[in-house]
């Protein structure tokens, strides 16, 4: 199984962009059913003068398969402790953050204040500690989030399959395992030292969750670490394997650009805009029914124009520090955020672009 | 136009166009419903359920009768539960069972749904169910007493009609229990097409939402729907190439004449 995969991912990988022609741009969007050489071709330098009939396209098959709704939701980061060390991110373990973790009591009152917002979908975030945030952590925090949320998802580290299986229990949705980059060089390059080094617990992490029984998982890939293009290859590749393991599973891709960190230079390739765009619609076109999310790494102005064009999920509200909603943070920052707007401007801002702004998606059975 | 209605129930709709409200944004809901005039709406119970912000029933004009799915369900039991549900929030007996088991294209899973059909009927329920158009799978389905069966015409949000018309056929023409044709339709002469048949309602959503004008599209299905059930009741001519210039049975005329008893 996972062998089919490292198989995908090496071609991904090796892909040859810059020999796509239009002729071959044409035919992937001339498809009804793409593989992954045509998104290849959509992904490709070439592709770069079709951006408006890859919007075309990616508007139609949102619409048909989404309606036009969004969906709304906020993370809440229960611990920012960390024994990685990840170059890019504010987290890793050697960087002199404010460190903390939100104790029984605080989670309440977070859950409280980021429910009276209105907000129904709620992301929970760690650290990889399992001294600080281990399952057994997780799993009270699960239970009380999903005791007044419709929708608990879990972003936070690899865990074991009964791992994910207690967390489904007490109430977890779905679960986000990003790999940050699949090529494997890289990813041993930015990932020193720490459990997050292990490429293939990693990678297999969504795969588990789901056999653990979670309705939906979300992979994703940090851009900006290396070259983009065979990263969101290999993502389609990975979200192919997983759509193929379980045919039920709601999916859902993430394309997070790098931001600036506190401690840190971002010594990183940049990926504009334009280059963002085509990613995100070349996604679409490639799987029609996967979730896309835009976080507030984006501009307000991105965010809005790429409301129906492929984007069916938003966050707003963010705070990135520990806890923060109800009284001052615990912990420093992951990242500074481009759109800081409140979840009333955010759903000012979807209603203003003709769509529905949806905080709970699903009535848990 | 004649008086022509049906039963669902133990009630009675006289328009034959049941419309999805799950596409839209929530305020246009009431222009499309003013424009197509149906009698049944569907809705999604996770749109009913949003406690705090905007609730689907708040839009939905009085008078209808509402038809909420179960969609979230992969299972019969979780397709009961939501129906209790649907029932607690105030939507009323009329549940369409959604059990669906493959994201990609919102794939019925035939045999679930069957199992939901018999724990919904149980129940006290009126079980619409959705379903891959099969025969045999939807007698069984009429037997444990569903009040109607949903056959797809194509995947849900794909827009490409009837796709599975001679499945769908066959279904008119074999069972007691009204067929509404559900998913894929994506023109009113799609829909059109399906009462022409015989079928007793067509379900419309994204054909509806995703026109560039929704509300006049409602009403261009509300038509068609119209003319399909004039046209099937009215009896439709017969489509034959020209008749053959040299009867086939011509050799009877050359029979003598029997001797009468």
């Amino acid at each position: 199984m996972i062998e089919n995969l490292l198989k995908d991912l090496q071609w991904a990988l090796a892909f040859d962009f810059e020999a796509i022609t239009p002729a071959k741009v044409e035919k992937a969007l001339s498809q009804e059913r793409l593989e992954l050489t045509d998104l290849g071709a959509l992904l490709s330098p070439a592709a770069e003068s079709y951006l408006e009939p890859m919007a075309q396209k990616a508007q139609t098959l949102t619409r048909n398969f989404f309606g036009r709704n969004i969906d709304l939701y906020t993370p809440l980061y229960l611990a920012n402790h960390c024994v990685n060390h990840c170059q890019y991110c504010a987290y890793h373990q050697q960087n002199p953050l404010r460190r903390g973790v939100l104790s029984r009591e605080d989670l309440v009152k977070e859950l409280a204040a980021i429910k009276a917002l209105g907000f129904r979908d709620i992301l929970l975030l760690t650290g990889e500690s399992r001294a600080r945030s281990g399952p057994d952590y997780l799993e009270e925090a699960t239970r009380l989030a999903a005791g007044s949320f419709a929708s608990v998802g879990l972003e936070v580290y690899p865990l074991k399959t009964p791992e994910y299986a207690r967390l489904k229990a007490a109430g977890a949705d779905y679960v986000c395992v990003y790999q940050e980059t699949y090529q494997p060089d890289l990813y041993a390059r930015v990932h020193p030292k720490g459990p997050k080094k292990n490429y293939q617990w990693r990678l297999m992490a969504p795969a588990r969750a789901l056999m653990a029984g979670v309705r939906g998982v979300g992979v994703g890939a940090l851009l900006g670490l290396g070259p983009f293009r065979p990263d969101v290859l290999a993502l389609a590749a990975h979200g192919r394997f997983l759509a193929h393991l379980s045919p039920a599973a709601e999916l859902s891709y993430s394309t997070p650009r790098l931001r600036p960190i506190l401690g840190a230079l971002n010594q990183f390739s940049q990926v504009s805009e334009k280059e963002l765009l085509q990613i995100i619609l070349a996604l679409r076109i490639f799987s029609p029914s996967f979730g896309l999310s835009l976080s507030t790494r984006e501009s307000p102005h991105f965010r809005d124009h790429l409301i129906g064009l492929g984007i069916t999920r938003l966050s707003a509200g963010v705070k990135t520090s520990v806890g923060g909603h109800d009284g001052p943070s615990q912990g420093d920052e992951q990242f500074i955020k481009s759109d800081e707007r409140d979840v009333n401007e955010v759903r000012a801002a979807i209603v203003a672009r003709g769509h529905q702004p949806v905080f709970a998606d699903y009535a848990r059975p | 136009m004649r008086d022509d209605p049906f039963r669902l129930g133990g009630r009675e709709f006289h328009s034959r166009l049941i419309l999805g409200s799950g596409k839209y944004p929530l305020p246009q809901i009431r222009e499309v419903v003013a424009a197509g005039e149906p009698d049944i709406i569907t809705l999604a119970l996770r749109r009913v359920n949003a406690q705090g912000e905007a609730n689907i029933l708040d839009y939905l004009p009085p008078g209808k009768t509402w038809l909420p799915n179960t969609s979230g369900a992969q299972t019969a039991k979780e397709a009961l539960t939501l129906a209790r549900l649907a029932r607690e929030l105030g939507c009323g007996d009329f549940i369409k069972i959604e059990v669906i088991v493959d994201a990609k294209y919102l794939w019925p899973d035939n045999e679930e749904t069957l199992e939901a059909v018999k724990l919904l009927v149980a129940d006290g329920f009126v079980a619409l169910p959705y379903m891959t158009p099969d025969l045999v799978m939807a007698r069984k389905m009429e037997k444990a007493g569903a009040a109607a069966i949903m056959p797809l015409g194509a995947p849900i949000g794909s827009n490409k009609g009837l796709t599975t018309k001679e499945l769908i056929r066959i279904m008119i023409a074999e069972l007691e229990t009204p067929i509404i044709v559900d998913a894929g339709l994506g023109r009113p002469s799609h829909a059109c097409e399906a009462m022409e048949m015989g079928a007793t309602a067509v379900m419309i959503n994204t054909a509806v939402a995703t026109a560039e004008n929704p509300p006049a599209m409602a009403k261009a299905f509300a038509l068609a729907v119209k003319a399909g059930r004039e046209a099937y009741l009215a009896g439709l001519g017969p489509t034959t190439e020209a008749a053959a210039s040299s009867p086939l049975t011509g050799f009877l005329k050359s029979e003598p004449p029997k001797a009468s008893q």
